[in-house]
């Protein structure tokens, strides 16, 4: 197995399906020739041909938009959009079209769509190239949203993105991209939506993140590692639909919860979260539910950016204070 | 030959329907010649239906297609397996179409099963968000295209629809992939109470297809055999690998935008007026009766048995949305229930129960 990082995780898992499945196909800026700004479609255009890794015009809404009518005529088009930041102009065309197909014509016409988006914080960025806003994705019915933590997780999760009935938005951690490298089955892994991982098993806190916060808790367990504190690490995966089973499971046996997230505390959907525990594990819970999120501000450019995002000594704090509650 | 920015446009027949161009008069059968009328007709009386029934409060709000019948030449042009994608005054074309009329009432009875296209039939619902559809046709155009299959898809919007950005992207991706697309601005003069002089400074909303690379053309849009030869031109352009057109149909809404709307707030009577002497069931009744095509008896005899189709959809409909169940909410938002949508449809079971 190779040790690859995310970005050529994510390539694998794209390049393999296309051999595979003549219906998948790639477009958006910039990903043909050069391969995507990130690189994660290199080579793709050479291998498939310019039918099947596509460079559009700079528009996302036209990106998105002429995806939804290849999706319904036949083929499984996975559009990238720059960055995530940039996606807004397409936002009519996910919440109004994409997620409603296959209720609106009664299953008649559906959307497998994959929309693919470079999301997140933490590479010193220009405005707009940092945000989390998952929880604008998380609210829309008929879509779903995935978020990886790990290349294996990329590949894995993208493969069952590629082969579902319906559109999926992948939201890919730049930070990770390059990050970590492990060993990735070249075999078909694939890792069902809608189901969260249990990165670390534990009996005290229960923590819940997606994404790259999911690295900064397995770094608060190092910075706690000789305090007698057990953590359980949940990584969501797959955000909508989200796992609610197994966050309450944990939650019952630790009765202490931790939701870490990047985006923006209100409305985030670590309040989604807990709501769900609150409504099934209340008599569960030894301490309040606690929020480690970014705040309710304008992403800051990168000077404050650290300050901004969770970091493990804030989340080593929330652990005390769940602890000493 | 109709360069819209040298003022020309396309016109066979003239509001007396004398033939004005008869080169291009496309000679259609008898029959199909009468198959148009009584379309026609039927989106006219089906609509007239709607009206009553959305003012005793047996339907909801809806657009109706009043002065714009002539639509239907567009439908009569599209073969069985082109695609069809609709704004949401495009009755005539989706009856044409093969879309059954109970459909028509059920959308606006409240009930999705309206937009559920019958198998074979590839028309889109109606797009309630102005201008985002075009996108959808060039897509499934390009699809057709890369399967190397010789399918076209056709789409409507209005002149308040060409002001939207995705109309940019819609002809700007046509253009760029070459995709089989036939672009159809039903310019009705007003979205809602703008008119078109406010709409756009261009002179004409055919001219802009320039810009993006491939011809544009104004059509007199309440010719039916003008709307026929213009898309058939543009679909046969499209089916040899030419790309995309672009056709403006110059009508009018005789009618308000919606059943809600109240036009005379900002349109005079006169100017209403002006174009009922245009309408073009009128003018299609002209051309047909020089061609002994029409007489009163046939008249009465198509009023009668539109009627009659009429009452059966309304029929069914009615009866179709007594059998709606709470499950249908939430059996088609996903391909399969997820746990919280099972657990929120066995909630609404229970909260329906109670009720």
């Amino acid at each position: 197995m190779p040790r690859i990082n995310m970005v050529d995780a994510i390539n694998l898992a794209l390049s393999q399906e296309m051999q595979k499945d003549k219906r998948v196909m790639l477009l958006g800026e910039d990903v043909g020739k050069e391969g995507g700004v990130f690189r994660v479609t290199k080579g793709l255009q050479k291998k498939f041909g310019k039918d099947r890794v596509v460079d559009t015009p700079l528009a996302e809404s036209g990106i998105i938009g002429t995806s939804i009518g290849l999706a319904v005529n036949g083929f499984r088009p996975v559009a990238e959009i720059q960055f995530s930041g940039f996606i807004y102009p397409a936002f009519n065309q996910i919440i109004s079209h994409a997620s409603r197909l296959r209720n609106r014509s009664r299953g008649r016409f559906t959307c497998p769509l994959v929309i693919r988006a470079p999301y997140s914080g933490g590479i010193r960025a220009l405005e707009h190239h940092s945000e989390s806003m998952e929880a604008l994705y998380a609210h829309i019915p008929g879509l779903k949203v995935v978020i990886p933590s790990t290349p294996s997780d990329a590949k894995g999760l993208l493969l069952s993105s590629l082969r579902d009935p319906d559109p999926v938005l992948f939201l890919e951690p730049k930070r990770l991209y390059r990050a970590i490298k492990e060993e990735v089955s070249t075999k078909e892994v694939v890792i069902p939506l809608g189901k969260a991982n249990v990165v670390q098993e534990g009996s005290d806190v229960t923590l819940v993140a997606w994404g790259a916060m999911v690295r900064e808790c397995q770094k608060a367990v190092e910075l706690l590692k000789d305090k007698e504190v057990s953590l359980e690490i949940i990584d969501l995966r797959t955000i909508s639909p989200l796992d609610t089973e197994t966050i309450v499971t944990s939650v019952n046996k630790t009765g202490r919860l931790i939701i870490v997230h990047e985006a923006p505390k209100s409305c985030g959907l670590g309040a989604e979260i807990s709501a769900r525990v609150n409504e099934k594990s209340i008599l569960h819970l030894k301490s309040p539910i606690i929020r480690v999120t970014g705040f309710d501000t304008i992403f800051p450019l990168y000077q404050n950016e650290m300050k901004y995002l969770p970091s493990p000594e804030r989340i080593v704090s929330a652990i005390h204070e769940v602890m000493e509650y | 030959m109709f360069n819209p920015l040298e003022g020309k446009y396309l016109q066979i027949l003239d509001v007396n329907g004398n033939v004005v161009n008869s080169s291009l008069d496309p000679k259609l059968p008898s029959t199909t010649l009468k198959k148009m009328y009584e379309v026609m007709m039927l989106t006219k009386l089906a609509d007239e239906k709607a009206l009553a029934l959305q003012r005793s409060g047996r339907m909801g709000t809806f657009a109706q297609s009043r002065g714009q019948e002539a639509q239907v030449g567009a439908g009569f042009a599209m073969e069985k397996k082109d695609w069809l994608i609709p704004s949401f005054r495009e009755t005539g074309v989706q009856l044409v179409r093969e879309w059954p009329l109970e459909n028509f009432y059920l959308v606006f009875m409240g009930c999705e099963e309206g937009s559920k296209a019958p198998k074979g039939v590839n028309n889109f619902p109606v797009a309630v968000p102005v201008g985002s559809q075009m996108l959808h046709a060039v897509g499934l155009a390009w699809a057709s295209k890369l399967k190397k299959e010789k399918v076209c898809a056709v789409t409507f919007f209005g002149d308040g629809g060409s002001s939207e950005g995705d109309f940019h992207e819609a002809m700007n991706f046509a253009g760029v992939f070459a995709t089989p697309t036939v672009f159809i601005c039903q310019n009705n003069q007003y979205a809602i109470s703008l008119p078109r002089a406010q709409q756009t400074a261009a002179k004409t909303i055919a001219q802009k297809a320039v810009a993006y690379g491939f011809p544009g053309m104004q059509v007199d849009g309440n010719d039916p055999l003008a709307t026929y030869v213009a898309t058939k031109d543009a679909l046969n352009h499209a089916r040899s690998g030419n790309g995309p057109t672009l056709l403006e149909f110059l009508t009018y809404r005789l009618g308000p935008h919606t059943s809600s709307d109240d036009p005379t707030i900002y349109r005079l009577d006169k100017e209403v007026k002006e174009w009922e002497k245009k309408c073009p069931i009128v003018r299609f009744r002209k051309y047909l009766t020089k061609k002994n095509l029409w007489n009163k008896k046939y008249e009465a005899h198509l009023i009668n048995k539109c009627k009659k189709q009429i009452e059966v959809a309304v029929k069914i409909a009615e009866k179709k949305i007594k059998e709606i169940k709470v499950e249908d909410m939430f059996n088609y938002t996903y391909a399969s229930l997820t746990p919280e949508l099972q657990e929120q449809l066995e909630y609404a079971k229970k909260a329906e129960g109670s009720s």
